[in-house]
Order: C-alpha cells, then structure tokens, then sequence
C-alpha cells in the first residue's frame, strides 16, 4: 500500500473526468488516448514506438505483476506520452525482473497514471472513438483548447533512426534494407535468426540509396502516425516497387505500400490494440490469432483489381489485414507476425519473406 | 466447413453420478452441447445414469436412457437405436473411457457409428501414457522424465535412477484416482501397487517430481480445419504437487511475462494440432520459476473441470463450439453469443481475475486426511470475479461458505511459530490460511515462498490485505481507509468488525461490470455481471441498471445453492434452473446470484441476468437494492439460501412462497416440538443440550442408542449415533470444538423403515407425487439410503396416514410451494424425523420417474397459482407402473483414512437410478449403475456387530445360495456355523500376521459385509477393514438391510444383457396420458 500518493486526473476531450493517482514521472501532459487489450505484454506494449504521441490505457486490470525485464523491450526507450493502468503492482515477482514499473517510468520521464476504472474509460473510448485527453496532476489545469488541438505528427520521423547500422552476419544469404518507421526489435531479430543480414535505414533514406545496397529484400517496419503523412516515404517506395524488390511490409509498412500502389487508408473509430485479433487468410480459409496495433487501416474497396489481392481479413469486422500484390513481388500485413507482444501464430510470414527473396534471386540468376 | 449434413442422429454419453473429481460441470457441458445439437434439428440419444442432471430432462434429448454406464449396456441401446454418431468428449472420463472401449469392442464399427470431434487415435494419443511421451517428443515439447510400468518393479528401478520423489499417475483414471507422491521405496512400493490396480489397464506412469515449479494449464480449441484458440490461462495458487482440482485458481495467468506466456501457449496449440483434437482440450503445464524450463504434464482432449471454470471465467461457451466444431463448423463460423456480432475464432481477454477455491469435505469427515496432493479431494468449487486479486480470493473464500468473511482463520493463532511453518510446508486445505497467519506473524515473504514454494506475487497481494487489516484495528477509520477496504473485498461486516467502528457513515454499494469476453472492445448484450468496487470519482458505472431499466416485467430474485458439498449436490442446482425456467414461462424477469461455476444455472443465458457474487446476505442485499424485485426464492437452492431467509426477512425482503416465520418454525427445534405436539404428531422423543453432561442425561431419560446432532445442520453433518456415554464425551468434544453456539439435539434412535415425501401445498391442496421406501432402516443419512419408488411396504392405510400427517404440517407450517419431510414407520405408526421446508435431493429424480413437475408446481403455487389448476390433482399421485431405485455413490477411494461405514451423516457425493419393471430389476440396475460389479461367484468376508448377529445367517444364506464361500471373523462364525453354514475362520488383524488383511489383499473377496458400533477412528480395526476394501475396489456393505438387497439382486437372474432398456421420453404409462389428453 502505497501512502501520499499524488491524485493525478484524467480529462477527456468531451469532457469526462477519470480520477486516479500518479506514477512514473510526477507532471502532466497530452496526449490521444488509446486502450490495449493484451493481457501481458506490458513492457513491448510500453517499449513500442508505434505507440508514439499516445496515451495507452491496459483493459487488463493487473499492470506490473512481473516488473521490469529489460530482455523484452522492443526499442530503447518509452515513445508513449502516458500510459494509464487499473492497479499498479509495486511488488512484483519474475526471475528476470530488475525492478518495478513506477522506477522504470520515472526514469524514462513518463507520465502513468493507476486506480483508474479502465473499464469505464475503455468503454468511453469504444463508443465516442478515439479521444485526446490530459492528464492534470489538478484538474484546474485541465485545457479544453489544447485538448481539442493535440494531434500526433511527424511520428515516423521522430521514431526512427538517425543513423545506418547493420545487424546479422555479414555475407549471409540475404540482405535486408530495412526502413525503420519505427521498429520493433524483433522484426529484426525474425530476419537474423533466418539467416538475413540486416542494414536498418532512417525513415528518409532515398529509394536510390536502397538500390545502391542491392539488397534481396526490403523490409517495411510497423511504426506510429497518421499513414498519409509519409508523403517522402511513399514516393521511394514507388521506385523500390518499379525495381521488382521484394518487399514485405507491417502494420504501417502495410498502409505505406497500398498507399504507395494507389489504394487508401482510413482511420478507424478505435482500432485495433491487442493480442487476441482473429485474422483470415482468403486463399486458405485458415484463421490465425494475431497481435495488433493500429489505429488506420487500408480501405479494403480501394485495393485495385489485377494490381492486388485482398489476402487477410479481420475476422471481427471484415477489415484489411493483409495484402498479395499481383505484379511485384509484394506482400503486406496490417497485424504483428513478430508478435511481442502477443501470438507467435504468424511468423511463418518471414519465412514466405525469405522465399520471395529466394525466388526472386533465383530468378535475378 | 459448415454443418456436416451427413449427421443425423447422434449418441451423447453423460458422466453418470457426481463424485469427487466429476462434479456438476459435466451437466453444464453436456446441457450446452444438447442445446447445440437441437439447434441444428438433429437427433439425440441420451446415456446418462445420473438422474439429478439437466440434461436428463425430457425436452434435453429425442431418446433419453437413465441406464448404468456399462459398456454392454451402451452397446445394446447402439444396438436398439442405431445413431450415425458418438459425442465421446462431453461426458468427462466415463465417456471418453466409454467410447474408447466402444471402439476397441469393435461396436462403432458393427454400426457404422462415428465419433464426432476428437477421434479415437487422438483420445489414445493424449490418454495412453506411452503414446503420449512419443508423440510429445515428436514435436519437441518437453515432458517431465518419466517410466511408464506395468508392475512394481519397473517403478522401483525407475526411482533408483532419478531418485525420489516420484509421481504415480494411473493410466486411465479420473481426477488421478489411485495416484500419489512417494518419498522412499516403501511409500513407491504401495502406491504403484494400488495405482496399477485402480488403472482399468494396469498401467502406470512414474514421474520425476517437480513439486514447486508454478502450474499453468490453458484451455485451447482446435476445429476440422486446423484452427486454433487459447479460451483461457489459468495459472495455480499452488505450485505443483497438488491435483488441480484442489488447488486455488487464478485467470488469466498473473506471474508469467509475455516471452513466458507466449511459450507456454504456442505449445499448448502445438500439442492440439499434433493431437488432431477436433473440440476443445486442456494442457497442463510445470513451468520452472526461475528459467524458461518447462514440461508438459497432462493433456485432456475433451471438455473438463477446467474448461467449465474457464468458460465461466471468460464467457466463451467452450462446450457449445466444441458441440459445434464436432458437427463439422468451424470456428469462424461460429457466432461469439457474448457480443453477438463477432466470432469464436478469437481469443478472450479478461479486464478482471477470477479466482476459483475449492470446497473440500473434510468439515464432514473430520478423521480424512486434510493434506493435498495429487489425488482430488474437493468435492466443488466456487468462483469469484473482481478486478483486483485482493477482492477475488476475499469473495471467493467467503462464498466458500466455510464460516470465513477474511482469511484470518481463529484457530491457527494457537499454533507456535514452528508448527505453523512445519504444517506450511504440507499442503492441507488450510494453507490460505496458514500463509495469512505466517504474514500476520510477520514472517517475511520470502521465508513463506521458500516454505511453500508459493510465488511471491501472490503473497504481497496476501500482504496488502494483512497491513490493511492492521491498520484499520489501529489507527481510526475514515472515508478514504473505509473506500480502499472495499477494493480490497472486505464486507462492511468484517470492516467493523475489525476496525472496532459500531456503524461505518460511509456505506460503497458496488457497480456492477459485465463477462463480455474482450475487455469493453465490443458491445455486449449478454447479462452476466460481477460486483467490484469503484467510486463515482473514478468513474465507476454500474454495467446492471441499463438492463434492469430496460424491462417493464416484474422481477424474482433466485437465490442459488453456492459449492456442491456433500449432502448438498447438483440436486439443488437442477432444482434452482427449473424454478428459473418456470418464472420465465410464468412472465417473470428472472435474476439468479450464484458462485458455482460448475452449473447449469451460471450459464449466462439461463435466466434473464446472472450476478457471480457470493451467497452472503451482505453480497445478495447489494444485488437486491439495485434489482428490486417483488420478492426472493429460497426454496430451491439448499440450506445455502435457506440460511440467508431470516435476514433477508429481516432487511424487508419479501420471501416468495413459505414464509421466513414458517421456515423459523421448521427449523428452530423447540418451535417445531411445539407445533407437531399441537398438531398431536408422533415424532422421537428427544432433549436439547449444550454441554457433555446435559447430554449424557438426556441420553440417559431417554435410552441408548440415542441421536445425537447440533440444529441447524446440513446432510446430517456431525450426526451420530450413540450406543453409549464413550460416544456421547467423543462426540460432544469435537461438537464443542468447533465453537458451536447452537444446541446440540438428543433424540431417541427409533429403528424402523424410513419414508420420505416430497409435497407441494397451495394452502389448501396438497399434491405428494410419490412415496418413497429406503432400503435400509432407519439410522442412515437419506442421503446415502438406497431409496425406492414407489414405497413397496406402505399399504394404502398407511399411504393415507402419511397423506393425513403431511396436510397437517403443511397447514400448521403455513407451507406455500414445496416440502419434504422423512417419516419413520415402527410398527405401523408413524413418526416425524425431519422436516425441510424446500425442495429436497429426491426432487430432480422423482420428477423424471412420475411426470410431474415438481419444482414448476411448487414455483407456480408459491405465487399464488391452485394446484387444482395445474393439472396434476391433488393427494396421492397415482403410482408408476415402473420401480425406481435411487442409490447412492460414494468417492471413498479418494479420502484417506474416511470410515465407510455409513450412518446418521451423509457420506455420498452423488446418486444414480435403476428403473425397472419390478423392485429387483430396477436394484439390480441401481446397483450396476453405482459402479457395484455384482459379480456372482466367489466369496464374501462378514463381520457385524453382536446386534446384527441374529440377523446375519438369512443373509449369509442367500450368498451361500448363489454360490459365495463364506469367510468371517471369530464372533460372526460362531452365528453362520451355529446356522449350519459353512465358514471359514479369518484372524483380526491383532491375531495373527495372516489375517483379514491378508485375505483382502489376496484378492479372493468379492464382498464384505462390515458392521460396528464403533466408527470413524482411522484406528479401529473395522475401519481399517473397510479403507482396504475401499482402496482394492471391494464392494462394502456397512448395513444388513443393503447387504440383504445386494443378495437378492444377484439372486434375480438379472444381467446388463437382460434388463430392460427404459427410454424416460417413452415411459409407457405418461404416454398413454399424453394420448388421453
């Protein structure tokens, strides 16, 4: 039981009130209110810059319960503005872990927010949509102008790499480009561990760049904001795309390639956090629980005939979760094969990733 | 895939009676699948021994068989009725066994019947401990080092090389029936031998110990395509080492971070594609607290225990998509019912815990073995639901109705700090409580893990609570204290209590939150609902009063019957359903407050809405202020909501049907004695005490053997009888022991034939749809009595005697709905022994023999309607012209050190029915279905206490008759060599090292016949006697009048090839009143 706790308070831009008390870094700030349901995966939902210029509130109503386990991060630091949980667990218990959540949140510099009726807050979410919100350490300070105006923007550029660097042995089979757009860890670590050698580029890294490091593949990572927003990206990709490199794209990878082939995005009244997604593969009938973490989707009607097909849909609301393209040696999904969190159940994308490469080296004689 | 049209008429095997380890859960499933099948038209044949059961209701199936669940018995209703297929993994062990011996017979084959869902090969993949180690190594998934034997010696030699301790696991039994940890040679050398025995293969699995490593099970589904799902993680309180089954339970999993959980889960769906499971499965995983070690310990391919807490826990109906998946669909084409708009193929999230706690039976046996391991004890279970575990295991234990509302157990403060660390380190049913003592002592967390391998998460959540109880009993309550108190989970009761504050100013009421299977992601419309904490500060939204504004209808309030114990089983849940159903029928908005997740009635679409709450007044008051409904039943849901009446009635809740005044008066001795001396009813004379020496005189006014139990019980718990004062100063003391405060009844043992009725009474008509006979005289629990319908030894004098007496209890009670009432008939008079002002065990089974709709009758008259009304007249209901034998079921051979012998307490888990065309037809199949082998050759060991000894001969007669040889101890063959039979002499057990152990354990017996004066000391010869019979498997009759039924039942000729095959849906004579209709 923790004593003099400060009372830190949740306003919502339409109004509502959440009271709670605060965590991690002890002042307020802005941000659009998301909630995830995972039920663990605490600290890949933390560590995930896709999260970036967001407030993630946990469904699940016990965060911290295995502290702080540096092994599992996907990135080197928090990208969320504030992540808001039911009952925080200052005691807890996992051989790997080196310390509590509050300590971990302090020392990155980010706002938490606990005792908080998430459910409540969730269903709010659910029925108005995606929301802005501050949280106020008194609501007094609460701003309904600066709620109303917040809006997360050049996310990708504020997420990925400044510099190139390279992982994986040198001369193995494959040679990725990856474009990070703010990238998971474990993206990465799918491609090392299938013989890949990996160069992680910067979000503006021109597509002739690309072509100079003749790679086998390139890779597009998942990554925060809006998808339209990356009107530099998406023109590179169209020349990746006119050179027949094979490319495979996640999350926003996803959007950018459909967007980079003329199909649309949207973005969705709450999205899709968790990992517990029913996703179908059309070609095979199969289902796969997937992990998830977007709150755009491409716009399944916009993909066009001949050019593309729809390949994986969600289960739950028909959306688009995965894209075939026809011409070039393409392949997308909305959803997270390299899970952290979340299900394993779709890493055999990486693997049709490396026979794309295969083929198309075979090919390429 | 969709529904696989070539299927037309489907046979379903049920699990038969309750016992310990098969509990009411396999008639939740079973209802649910039933349900499935009938959306989809097609036609059901029903095998199910076990009469107390939904599913044995008539509009449940097409074809309904309350038959033994023997396979020749199965293999001639296949015969007879000739389904295209088989739903093997709906009726827990007994039907998977079943169907697997079905297969192997060759009978599926002969018929061209299929199994649906998880076929053969995989059921023997996952069952056959071989096979399984085989195939699990096929696909990399670590099992714990292990041996599979088929004698002693194999296990000895395996043990010699891991070194102890080691696991025994029987191949083929239920709830690890049979099974046990050894330490040393001596403990592995007697344990395999009993676990070789108990296995119907003589096959055992010898495994590594790996007690302390955290238990993790997950509930997974797999359709024809290749699709899979997690439902659920649950994630054990207790490491490994104690049966699942009687361990706490949490879900979801609370210590493993994702790299953990996603291992453990991959595997799981792993191990179900490797199996080719086709439904749902259970995975049972160790997993090492401090590495990513794991091993796989046990794989169920059919729905479970765990499946049914898991459904409850999530509200995914994991029985109906298995039904469906069994039927061909997939699960993408399976609507979710929670949200209505999404599919099965997902994967539940939870944005609460629930945690399920055992209930186990040792308040009734007080000389069983209280410690756990891995052979269930339990008999049910309870579940709670809160967002924070704190306020989970709080409701979870007060629900558990053991006489706790915190974990503070009184007894243990007496305990010096050794022995409470010494008795840590075993497991017991009180190790909760144990643990909260040790955190009270301040003995650090560490030190309890390191004792009791416990991961130290859920000792700081036990920790949070402890300081709070500290501070509150220190420092003065306020607002604030009072609040966190509630998130906590503590009652207002308890928080005065320990605080010391007379009247708490603050009162929290709690909000109510919906089961809706994604954490608030969908909108859900289904009415199942949980209590937490949450102020309006926070946001708190009571999730409830949308659905109770939206409907105009009048409301009813049932209340329902809490954990299935021993004298109150699923009887009582079947009961609480059919009043559900009937206040619907009757236009009623139906709520039900219930906390077994075991049950037909936590189904979230059994009534209108459901709240998992506990069955506390405090808990029920809250749900009743927000519900405000124009009355409360309490009549069907056993003592549990018979107990909440007075205080119910006493917060201006209006008691629907018999008033809270006339169950006072039913119930309170000194009332009752008052009113049958008015209405000039004879019952035993008796007195009431509260000490060892008012007892040992009133025993004495009134002559041994005298009756001795406290009021207010349940199941005759800590009923004797006393033969003289030693068992009056044994009973008194543990009696006194447990700090009772409520009189302790003396009575006169009057022996005779015990009657019971069951009656409706409207105020003016009076409708007893059947007689009942028992077997054995009186003196044995009617629980545990095999009970005959109609009463073959009342003539209509004395039919019309018990109708007369019952009309005037019920108008001297005021009765309005149900009763029941146990007569005793000594020479032809007539004398009350107990009278129960609601529904009754018997209720379920004698609905289903006479037709009549007892609990829809009694609903109906409790509001007002007229029996003359109702279409089933008043008095007598005419007799059937089918005999009805209801016999009870024990779970001995899992409670250690448990006496047999059967007596005034009610010792039996569950019951099964034989209906025939006459008395020895429906015994013998009573008998049959209650798992007796009545085999008919061999020999029978007697010995009976100098009482019975003039009794003895005839019997042992009749054994001789049929062909038995005779054995018995000195002072009984002096009785059978003085009749002229011929005996042979066995030593007691002090006599001679070749003893009657010895002959037991030779394996030539077939019976015993044991009775004594004495009981229940583990340390008396007799006991002993009869815990060797129970551990061999021996059929052991403990009364004459059972012994002399079983004799004539093997003297009648009948066989499982010969007996009737009664359908319940065509029962000849209901037919032709359908038809006069």
């Amino acid at each position: 039981m923790e004593k003099a706790e400060h009372e830190a308070y949740l306003i919502l831009e339409s109004g509502k009130i959440f009271q709670g008390k605060s965590f991690g870094a002890l002042r307020g700030t802005v941000g659009e209110i998301v909630f995830a349901t995972g039920m663990t995966g605490y600290l890949e939902t933390l560590t995930d810059p896709s999260y970036y210029g967001q407030a993630v509130v946990q469904t699940f109503p016990l965060i911290g319960n295995y502290g702080v386990i540096p092994d599992d991060f996907e990135s080197g630091k928090i990208y969320m503005k504030a992540y808001i949980v039911n009952q925080l667990c200052t005691a807890p218990s996992n051989f790997r872990s080196v310390s509590a959540l509050d300590a971990f949140l302090k020392e990155q510099g980010i706002v938490g927010l606990h005792d908080i009726d998430t459910r409540t807050l969730t269903k709010t979410l659910r029925s108005n949509g995606v929301m802005n919100g501050m949280i106020a350490l008194d609501p007094a300070d609460a701003d309904m102008d600066i709620i109303g105006k917040y809006r997360v923007k050049e996310a990708v550029a504020n997420v990925s790499t400044r510099k190139i660097y390279k992982l994986g042995a040198p001369q193995s089979r494959f040679h990725v480009a990856v474009y990070d757009l703010g990238l998971k860890t474990n993206i990465i670590r799918e491609l090392v561990s299938r013989g890949c050698e990996v160069t992680v580029l910067p979000h503006d890294t021109k597509a002739d760049r690309v072509l100079g490091l003749n790679p086998d593949g390139v890779m597009l990572t998942n990554g925060p904001g809006d998808p339209v927003e990356n009107a530099g990206i998406i023109e590179n990709l169209k020349i990746l795309i006119a050179a027949k490199v094979p490319i495979f794209g996640i999350c926003l990878g996803h959007q950018l390639l459909a967007l980079a082939h003329g199909f649309k995005t949207e973005k969705l009244k709450y999205g899709h956090r968790g990992a517990n997604q029913p996703v179908k593969n059309l070609f095979t009938k199969q289902v796969y629980i997937s992990s998830q973490n977007h709150g755009y989707a491409v716009v399944t009607d916009s993909i066009i005939p001949g050019v593309a097909d729809s390949w994986f849909v969600n289960v739950n609301d028909n959306t688009s979760e995965g894209i075939w393209y026809c011409n070039t040696p393409c392949f997308s999904v909305q959803f997270h094969p390299e899970a952290c969190s979340g299900p394993r159940d779709t890493a055999f994308l990486f693997e049709r990733f490396i026979e794309l490469m295969e083929v198309n080296q075979y090919a390429a004689g | 895939m969709p529904l696989d049209k070539s299927i037309k008429k489907v046979m379903v095997i049920g699990s038969g009676p309750i016992v310990i380890g098969q509990a009411a859960e396999f008639d939740y499933a079973g209802t649910q699948a039933l349900r499935a099948l009938k959306e989809e038209n097609i036609e059901v044949v029903l095998v199910n021994s076990n009469p107390a059961t939904i599913m044995t209701d008539r509009t449940m199936a097409d074809k309904i068989y309350l038959e033994p669940l023997v396979l020749t018995t199965i293999k001639r209703i296949i015969e007879k009725e000739r389904p295209d297929s088989l739903l093997s993994s709906l009726g827990g062990q007994i039907g998977l066994t079943l169907s697997m011996q079905l297969n192997k017979a060759g009978v599926l084959d002969k018929y061209g019947v299929r199994i649906l869902g998880t076929g053969a090969d995989a059921i023997d993949k996952a069952e056959d401990r071989q096979i399984f180690k085989d195939t699990m190594a096929k696909i990399n998934q670590p099992t714990i080092p292990s041996v599979v034997a088929n004698d002693v010696k194999a296990a000895l030699s395996f043990a010699e090389v891991t070194g102890y301790p080691v696991i025994v696991r029987p191949a083929f039994t239920l709830a690890g029936s049979g099974g046990g940890i050894a330490e040393n040679d001596e403990e592995l050398r007697e344990i395999a031998r009993n676990g070789l025995m108990q296995s119907p293969i003589n096959q055992i699995l010898v495994e590594k110990g790996i007690s302390g490593w955290k238990e993790i099970e997950f509930e997974v589904m797999r359709d024809r395509r290749g699709n899979v799902i997690t439902v659920c993680s649950m994630e054990n309180f207790d490491p490994v080492g104690i049966h699942t089954g009687d361990s706490i339970v949490i879900a979801p999993a609370v210590t493993l971070a994702d790299k953990e959980y996603q291992m453990l889960r991959s595997a799981a769906l792993d191990i179900i594609s490797a199996l080719g499971v086709e439904g749902g499965c259970n995975c049972q995983f160790a997993l090492h607290p401090h590495s990513f070690e794991y091993a796989v310990i046990e794989v169920n391919p059919r729905v479970s225990r765990s499946s049914a807490l898991a459904s409850k826990a999530t509200g995914y109906p994991i029985a109906k998509v298995a039904t469906k998946i069994a039927l061909g669909y997939n699960l993408d084409e399976i609507i979710n019912e929670v949200t209505g708009s999404t599919y099965a193929a997902f994967e539940p999230t939870l944005d609460y815990v629930a945690v399920k706690f055992p209930k186990w039976p040792f308040d009734k046996f007080i000389y069983a073995k209280r410690e756990l391991g891995t052979q269930m004890k339990a008999t049910g279970e309870v579940m709670s639901i809160a967002d924070t575990f704190e306020m989970a295991i709080m409701k979870a234990v007060r629900g558990a109705e053991i006489g706790l509302d915190t974990l503070s157990l009184s007894h243990l403060t007496g305990l010096d700090d050794k022995k409470l660390k010494k008795q840590m380190r075993r497991p017991t049913d009180e190790r909760i409580f144990l643990v909260y003592e040790a955190l009270k002592r301040n003995i650090s967390v560490d030190e309890i893990n390191e004792l009791t391998k416990i991961d130290r998460w859920f000792l700081y959540k036990l920790d949070n609570i402890r300081l709070y109880e500290e501070n509150i009993a220190s420092e003065p309550m306020n607002a604030s204290l009072y609040n966190e108190g509630k998130r906590l989970g503590f009652t207002d009761k308890a928080l005065k209590r320990i605080s010391g504050v007379q009247e708490l100013p603050w009162r929290m009421t709690p909000t109510y939150r919906m089961v809706d299977t994604c954490g608030g992601e969908f909108l859900a419309t289904t009415p199942y609902f949980y209590g937490t904490f949450s102020s309006e500060v926070r946001g708190g939204e009571n999730e409830a009063l949308d659905f109770i504004a939206a409907s105009e209808k009048k409301r009813v309030v049932v209340i329902g019957s809490g954990p299935i114990r021993i004298g109150q089983g699923i009887e009582f849940d079947y009961a609480s359903v059919h009043c559900v159903w009937s206040l619907k029928k009757m236009g009623y908005e139906v709520v039900i407050i219930n906390n077994n997740p075991e049950t037909v009635s936590t189904d979230f679409d059994t009534g209108d809405r459901l709240y998992f709450e506990p069955l506390t007044i405090e808990d029920v008051m809250n749900i009743i202020e927000i519900e405000n409904p124009l009355g409360v039943i309490v009549a069907f849901g056993g003592q549990t909501s018979i107990k909440l009446t007075q205080q119910l009635h006493k917060n201006a809740v209006n008691i629907i049907g018999t008033s809270a005044d006339s169950i006072d008066m039913a119930e309170d001795r000194e009332r009752f004695d008052q009113l049958l001396e008015k209405l000039a009813i004879n019952r035993p004379r008796g007195h009431t005490v509260m000490s060892v020496e008012g007892a040992l005189k009133a025993a004495e006014d009134l002559e041994y053997p005298v009756l001795l139990r406290p009021s207010y019980v349940l199941g005759g718990q800590n009923m004797i009888i006393a033969f003289g004062p030693a068992d009056i100063k044994e009973y008194m003391k543990v009696i006194l022991n447990k700090g009772q405060d409520n009189p302790v009844l003396v009575d006169k043992y009057l022996c005779g034939t015990e009657i019971e009725v069951d009656a409706i009474f409207d105020g003016h008509e009076l409708l007893i749809p059947g007689i009942m006979e028992h077997v054995e005289r009186t003196g044995i629990h009617s629980g545990d009595s095999i009970a005959v319908h109609p009463a073959p030894n009342i003539d209509q004098g004395l039919a019309d005697t018990i109708l007369e007496t019952t009309k005037k209890i019920c108008v001297g009670l005021k009765v309005a709905g149900i009763i029941n009432i146990q007569y005793v008939v000594v020479r032809r008079e007539l004398f009350v022994i107990e009278v129960n002002p609601r529904a009754s065990r018997t209720v379920p089974y004698l609905s289903k023999v006479t037709g009549v709709p007892m609990v829809e009758l009694a609903t109906r008259v409790s509001l007002g309607e007229k029996l003359l009304d109702l279409g089933f007249g008043s008095g007598i209901y005419e007799p059937t012209p089918y005999t009805a034998v209801k016999v009870p079921v024990f779970s001995f051979e899992k409670l250690t050190d448990v006496d047999t012998h059967l007596g005034p307490e009610m010792k039996s888990t569950g019951e099964v029915l034989g209906i025939g065309k006459n008395l020895q037809e429906a015994l013998y199949k009573g008998l049959l279905s209650a798992g007796y082998s009545l085999v008919k050759a061999g020999s029978v060991f007697i010995s009976v206490r100098d009482t019975e000894k003039p009794e003895i001969a005839a019997i042992a007669k009749k054994f001789h008759q049929i062909g038995f040889e005779l054995y018995a101890t000195s002072g009984t063959a002096d009785v059978l060599s003085g009749s002229g039979l011929k005996v042979q002499r066995v030593h007691k057990i002090h006599e001679n090292k070749n003893n009657v152990m010895t002959l037991l354990e030779g394996g030539e017996v077939n019976y015993i016949i044991s009775t004594s004066t004495k009981g229940r000391n583990p340390e008396r010869d007799s006991v002993k006697i009869r815990r060797k019979a129970s551990k061999l498997g021996i059929p052991c009759l403990t009364s004459l009048d059972t012994a002399n039924a079983v004799a004539d039942s093997l003297m009648s000729g009948y066989t499982p090839d010969n007996t009737g095959l009664i359908d319940l849906n065509n029962l000849s004579h209901l037919m032709k009143k359908a038809e006069a209709k």
